[in-house]
C-alpha cells in the first residue's frame, strides 16, 4: 500500500495567478485561432484586433499589479521565474507590443494572399478582392507569449520552448511584406535557416550542460559548477554553445549577419516589433543564463563577452556609415546599441553592482525599445509608388516638405545618438556608468569612440531632411492613420519625457532590479 | 528669487511663442525674439547689481535633486566669471538678433524665418544653463545639447558648404564630448561621493595619475570647444560657413565654453594633474597663438580669417589660464569677454559687407571707405580692437595675460607677444585691401549702415571703448573669483584653512 502510494505521480504546483498575464496572452492566442476558423472572413479583423490589444492592455494591468503586490518567486516548480526583472520586461514587452500591434492594424504593410507567388494572377486577384491575414493577430499573440517567456524561464528546458514559440511565429510573419515580396519571403527563408541553427546550438549546449550538471535548471548548473569535478569539457562546450544560441538572438558580432537582411525585408510593423520586444526578450533571457546558470564560471566568459561587445560595437557602427537602405541602417544600428548593453553585462561584481548595472540594462531597454518603434513608424509613412522609400536618397529634403515628420524622426536619430534630454542619453549613461564602476572601462572608450562613429550616420540622415533639396518626385507622406499617429506621438513623447525626467523609470528599474534573479 | 531659472525659462517660453507665429508672420517672429532677448538682458543686469563680489562665492544658487539615482542636481550659481561670461551672452544675443534681421529670409535658406529666431532663444537658454550650472553632470548635459540648435543654424541658414561644415562641428565636439562623458563617469565612480555638485568634488581625486587620466578626458573636450591647436579645424569652416550672426554666438560664447571649463573644471578638479600638463598646454597655447595668426595674414575670405584671428585669441586666453597666476587668469577671463565682443563686432561688420557685395572674399573689395566711411570706420575700430590697441578694452587683457604669464614662464610670453606684432599684420592689411584704395564699379553704389546696423555696433564700440578706459567695474567682479579659483589650486601645506582675504595688489583695484 505504502510503495502504491509513493508511486503516484504528485501533479505539479502550477501558481496560476503569477503566471496569469503570461496565460491571458496565450489563452488570447488561442481564441484568435478559434475566430479564424469559425467566423466568417469579412468579421475577422473587427474581431482579432479588440481580442489582440484588450488581451495585452490586460496582462500589462496584471503585471503592474503583481509588480505592486511585490511578487518574486519561481513558479511552476521553479520552472518559471517571477521575479523583479522578469516584471519589468514583461510590463515593457507588453507595452512595447500594443504599440507595435496599433501599427500592424494597417493591412497596407502585409500581402493579401501569402500563398500566391509573387506577380501571379493569384496575387492580383487577392489583392482586387481586398484580402487581408488576420491570422497575423494570433502570430503576433503567440510570439508575445513566447518573448514574455523567454526571459522569464528559469531553466533550459522552458528556455528553449520559448525561445521557438517566441521565434517560429516571427519566421513566418517576416514574410508577409506586401511589397517587394521576394525580399520578405528571402528574409523569412534566411532568418528561418539561421534561426534553426541557432537554436540548434542552443539545444546542443543545453544537452552538453545537462551532462555536467545533471540539471536543466539554472539554479542548479549553478550550483554545480564549483562541485562537479573532471567534467570541465562538458561544461565549456556546452556554455559556449548555448552563449551562441543567445547571442544570435540578441544580434551581436559575429552573429549578427541575420539582422540587415530580416528588418529590411520584414514588413516594418513586424521589423519594429522585433526591434524592440524581442531584442529584451533575449536580453533577459541572455541575463539569467550567463548571471545566475553560469554566474560561478564568470572568470571565464567575461573576457569573451568583452571580445563579444567591442566587435559588436564596432562591426554595427562601421558597417552603419555604409548603409544606403533606411532600415538596413537602423538594423545596423541596432546592432551597435546591443554591442553598448553588452558592456554592462560583462560588468559583474558584488550585489550592488549587479543591481546598478542590471538596471542600467533594463532602462537603456525601455528607452531604445519606444525610440526604435517611433522610427520604424515614421518609416512605414514615408512612400513612394512601390511602398515604403526605403533608400536614404529619397529621404532628401523631407525637412522641407514635412517639417514635424522629419523633426520627429531627427529626435528619434538623436535618442540613438545619445544626445542629452532625449532617453538615449540617459540609457548610454546608465550602461556605461556600470561599465565603468564594474571595472570595463576600457570597454566604454571602445564605446564611446563608436558613439561617435554611430553619431556620423545619424547625423548624415538628418542632414539629408533638412539641409538638402527635396528630389522633384520625391516620395508621399501618408497620412498617418489613428493607430500610427499614435504610435508616433507616444513614441516621441516618451522619448523626451525619459529625457528629461528619467527618475520615475530609473526608479523602477532599480526597484525591479534590486532582488536581481530569482534563483 | 531663482534669478538663473527665470533667464533660462524666459528665453525657452519665448522660443515656444516665437516658433507658434502663424506661418507668413516673420516680422512678428523677429520682433518678439527681440523682445524676449531685451527682457532677458534687462533681468541679467537687475541680477548683476545685486551681485556682491566680496560675497561668498556661489549666489544666486539653487539646488534641486532631478535624477536623484545618479545623484544629478539641477545646480545652478554663478561666481564672477560666470557672472560677465552669462552678460556677455545676453549682451550679444539682441545684438545678433537685430543684425540677422534679414538673415534668414534670403531664399536658400532651408528652414522658416521663425525657426531660426527660435533656435537663437534656446541656444540663449542653454547658454546661460552652461555657465551657471555647478553640477556637472547638468553641465555636460548642457555642453552636448547645445550643440544641436548650432548645427542646425549653420546647416540650414550658412553658406555654400553648409552641411560639411555642420557636420564637421557636430562631429568634433560631440567626439570631445563623449570623451568627457567618460571622464564625468569616473570622475563619479571613483570620487564615490555620489553627487556631481563641483563644489564637493574638489580635491576629492587624490591619486595622481587618476587625475590625470581624468584631466586628460575633460581636457581634450574643452579643447576641441575652445579650440586649441590642433583641435582647430573645424571652427573656420564653422564660422565662414555659418550665417554672421550665429558665427558671432559660435566664435563669441559657445567656444569661451571650452575655456571657461578648463578653468572652472580641469584646474579646481584636478590641480596636480593641470601642474603636470601645463608645460604642453603652454606650449600649444603658443603654437597656437603664432600659427592662428601666421594662417590668418594668408586667408582670402575674411570669415575665415576672423577665424583663424580667433584661433590666435584662444591661444592668449588658455596660456592665461595655465599660467596660474592671479593677473594672467584675470585677464583670461576679462579676455573670453573682450573677445566676444571685439569679435562679435567684426563678424557682424563682415555679415553686413557681404549682404552688400554678396563676397566673402577680401579681393572682392576695394576703397569702400569712400562709398560707406561709417562701415569702414566702424570696421576700423572693431579691427583696431583685434589687435589689442590701447585704449580699448582688449589691449587690457592681453596686457594682463601677457605679464601673468611673464611672471612665471617668461620665454613663452615672449613668443607670444610675437601674435600682437602678427595681429597688426593680418588686420592692417586686410583694412587696407578691402577699405583703402581704388573703389571697383560694384562697389560704387554700396550703400552706407542703415539705422538698424547702427544701432547693432554702436553698443559693441561703446563696449570696447568704455571697458578700454574703465575696466574696473569688470575686473571687481572677476578678480575674487579668480583668486578663488587659484586658491583651490595652490592646495600647498602652509596655506592657512580659513579662507585668504583678497591680495590687495590685484589688477583693478
Amino acid at each position: 500500500m505504502s510503495t502504491l502510494a509513493a508511486a503516484v505521480i504528485e501533479a505539479p504546483k502550477i501558481e496560476y495567478g503569477e503566471l496569469a498575464p503570461m496565460l491571458l496572452i496565450f489563452g488570447a492566442a488561442t481564441v484568435g485561432v478559434l475566430v479564424e476558423a469559425f467566423t466568417p472572413r469579412y468579421l475577422r479583423k473587427s474581431i482579432q484586433m479588440p481580442i489582440t490589444v484588450l488581451s495585452m492592455v490586460g496582462a500589462f494591468a496584471l503585471t503592474v499589479w503583481e509588480g505592486f503586490k511585490g511578487v518574486r518567486s519561481a513558479a511552476a516548480m521553479g520552472a518559471v521565474a517571477v521575479d523583479g526583472p522578469s516584471l519589468f520586461i514583461w510590463g515593457a514587452i507588453l507595452l512595447l507590443a500594443i504599440v507595435s500591434v496599433l501599427l500592424i492594424n494597417d493591412d497596407e504593410h502585409f500581402v493579401a494572399q501569402a500563398a500566391a507567388v509573387p506577380g501571379s494572377a493569384e496575387e492580383d486577384q487577392a489583392i482586387s478582392e481586398g484580402g487581408a491575414h488576420t491570422e497575423i493577430y494570433p502570430l503576433v499573440l503567440f510570439a508575445v507569449g513566447g518573448m514574455m517567456l523567454f526571459p522569464a524561464s528559469n531553466d533550459l528546458l522552458i528556455m528553449f520552448v520559448a525561445l521557438e514559440v517566441m521565434s517560429l511565429p516571427l519566421y513566418l510573419l517576416c514574410g508577409l511584406a506586401r511589397r517587394r515580396r521576394l525580399l520578405s519571403q528571402e528574409a523569412a527563408m534566411k532568418y528561418f535557416l539561421l534561426g534553426a541553427f541557432s537554436s540548434a546550438f542552443f539545444l546542443y549546449g543545453m544537452a552538453l550542460l545537462y551532462g555536467f550538471a545533471g540539471s536543466v535548471d539554472l539554479a542548479a548548473i549553478e550550483k554545480a559548477i564549483p562541485t562537479v569535478g573532471g567534467q570541465d569539457s562538458l561544461l565549456f562546450t556546452g556554455a559556449a554553445m548555448l552563449g551562441v544560441g543567445l547571442l544570435f538572438k540578441i544580434g551581436a558580432a559575429p552573429f549578427q549577419a541575420w539582422k540587415p537582411d530580416v528588418y529590411q525585408g520584414s514588413p516594418t510593423p513586424i521589423t519594429a516589433l522585433m526591434a524592440s520586444g524581442t531584442l529584451i526578450a533575449a536580453f533577459g533571457a541572455l541575463l539569467r543564463v550567463f548571471w545566475v546558470a553560469l554566474g560561478n564560471l564568470d572568470q571565464q566568459w567575461i573576457p569573451v563577452l568583452w571580445a563579444v561587445a567591442i566587435l559588436t560595437m564596432i562591426v554595427g557602427a562601421i558597417l552603419a556609415i555604409t548603409q544606403t537602405d533606411i532600415k538596413r541602417m537602423l538594423a545596423y544600428s541596432s546592432i551597435a546599441h546591443t554591442g553598448f548593453l553588452l558592456t554592462a553585462v560583462v560588468a559583474t561584481g558584488k550585489e550592488a553592482q549587479n543591481v546598478g548595472a542590471l538596471a542600467g540594462i533594463l532602462f537603456y531597454l525601455v528607452a531604445y525599445g519606444f525610440a526604435t518603434v517611433g522610427a520604424f513608424a515614421v518609416v512605414t509613412m514615408v512612400r513612394d509608388a512601390g511602398g515604403e522609400a526605403g533608400h536614404l536618397s529619397r529621404w532628401a529634403g523631407l525637412g522641407k516638405r514635412s517639417p514635424v515628420l522629419a523633426g520627429v524622426f531627427a529626435l528619434f536619430l538623436l535618442a540613438f545618438a545619445g544626445i542629452p534630454l532625449t532617453s538615449g542619453f540617459f540609457g548610454k549613461y546608465a550602461v556605461f556608468s556600470a561599465a565603468v564602476s564594474g571595472g570595463a572601462t576600457a570597454l566604454v572608450i571602445v564605446g564611446v569612440v563608436t558613439s561617435a562613429m554611430a553619431a556620423f550616420f545619424y547625423v548624415r540622415v538628418i542632414v539629408l531632411m533638412f539641409f538638402s533639396d527635396p528630389a522633384a518626385d520625391g516620395p508621399t507622406i501618408a497620412v498617418p492613420t489613428m493607430g500610427t499617429a499614435a504610435v508616433v506621438t507616444l513614441s516621441a513623447a516618451a522619448t523626451v519625457v525619459l529625457g528629461v525626467f528619467p527618475q520615475p523609470v530609473l526608479d523602477l528599474a532599480h526597484s525591479a532590479a534590486q532582488s536581481l534573479f530569482v534563483r | 528669487m531663482p534669478w538663473l531659472s527665470i533667464l533660462m525659462g524666459v528665453p525657452v517660453v519665448g522660443a515656444l511663442a516665437v516658433s507658434a507665429v502663424p506661418k507668413g508672420n516673420d516680422r512678428l517672429a523677429k520682433q518678439l525674439t527681440l523682445a524676449v532677448s531685451l527682457i532677458v538682458l534687462a533681468l541679467t543686469l537687475v541680477m548683476a547689481f545685486q551681485f556682491d563680489p566680496s560675497g561668498r562665492r556661489d549666489q544666486f544658487s539653487e539646488i534641486y535633486n532631478w535624477i536623484p539615482s545618479f545623484g544629478v542636481h539641477y545646480a545652478v550659481a554663478v561666481d564672477g566669471i560666470a557672472l560677465v561670461l552669462i552678460a556677455l551672452a545676453v549682451v550679444l544675443v539682441p545684438i545678433v538678433v537685430l543684425a540677422s534681421w534679414n538673415d534668414a529670409d534670403r531664399p536658400e535658406a532651408k528652414r522658416s524665418v521663425k525657426t531660426y529666431f527660435a533656435l537663437i532663444l534656446v541656444l540663449e537658454a542653454m547658454m546661460i544653463g552652461v555657465f551657471a550650472a555647478t553640477d556637472i553632470f547638468l553641465f555636460y548635459v548642457f555642453f552636448e545639447a547645445m550643440l544641436i540648435p548650432m548645427y542646425f543654424m549653420i546647416g540650414s541658414y550658412g553658406g555654400a558648404q553648409r552641411s560639411y561644415a555642420a557636420v564637421k562641428f557636430l562631429l568634433y565636439s560631440l567626439f570631445g564630448g563623449l570623451l568627457m562623458l567618460v571622464a564625468v563617469i569616473a570622475l563619479y565612480s571613483i570620487a564615490g561621493k555620489g553627487t556631481f555638485l563641483q563644489p564637493e568634488l574638489i580635491g576629492v581625486i587624490k591619486d595622481p595619475t587618476t587625475q590625470k587620466w581624468l584631466f586628460l578626458g575633460f581636457f581634450i573636450a574643452f579643447a576641441v570647444k575652445a579650440p586649441l591647436w590642433p583641435f582647430h579645424t573645424w571652427l573656420p569652416d564653422a564660422a565662414a560657413q555659418a550665417p554672421a550672426g550665429a558665427a558671432v554666438l559660435l566664435v563669441g560664447v559657445l567656444d569661451k565654453v571650452g575655456t571657461y571649463g578648463m578653468l572652472r573644471f580641469c584646474l579646481e578638479l584636478f590641480p596636480d594633474a593641470a601642474k603636470f600638463f601645463t608645460p604642453l598646454v603652454i606650449a600649444l597655447s603658443v603654437i597656437g597663438i603664432v600659427y592662428g595668426a601666421v594662417v590668418a595674414i594668408g586667408q582670402t575670405d575674411m570669415k575665415r580669417l576672423i577665424a583663424y584671428t580667433s584661433i590666435s585669441h584662444f591661444g592668449f586666453i588658455t596660456m592665461g589660464v595655465f599660467a596660474m597666476t592671479a593677473d594672467a587668469g584675470s585677464g583670461a577671463t576679462l579676455y573670453m569677454v573682450n573677445h566676444g565682443f571685439s569679435t562679435g563686432a567684426l563678424f557682424l561688420l563682415a555679415g553686413f559687407l557681404i549682404n552688400r557685395r554678396g563676397s566673402q572674399y577680401i579681393a572682392d573689395y576695394g576703397g569702400v571707405q569712400k562709398v560707406a566711411p561709417v562701415l569702414a570706420g566702424t570696421f576700423l575700430v572693431a579691427g583696431l580692437s583685434s589687435l589689442s590697441l590701447p585704449g580699448l578694452s582688449t589691449f587690457v587683457s592681453e596686457f594682463l595675460v601677457l605679464i601673468g604669464t611673464y611672471e612665471r614662464y617668461v620665454v613663452p610670453s615672449i613668443i607670444a607677444l610675437s601674435g600682437m606684432v602678427l595681429a597688426a599684420v593680418y588686420i592692417l592689411w586686410m583694412y587696407q585691401r578691402m577699405m583703402t584704395g581704388p573703389t571697383p564699379e560694384k562697389i560704387k553704389t554700396m550703400p552706407d549702415l542703415n539705422l538698424r546696423e547702427k544701432i547693432v555696433v554702436a553698443p559693441l564700440l561703446a563696449l570696447l571703448i568704455g571697458f578700454g578706459f574703465f575696466p574696473k567695474p569688470l575686473l571687481d567682479v572677476i578678480n575674487p573669483a579668480v583668486h578663488q579659483t587659484l586658491t583651490s589650486v595652490h592646495v600647498t601645506p602652509f596655506t592657512p584653512a580659513i579662507p585668504a582675504t583678497a591680495e590687495k595688489k590685484g589688477a583693478g583695484q
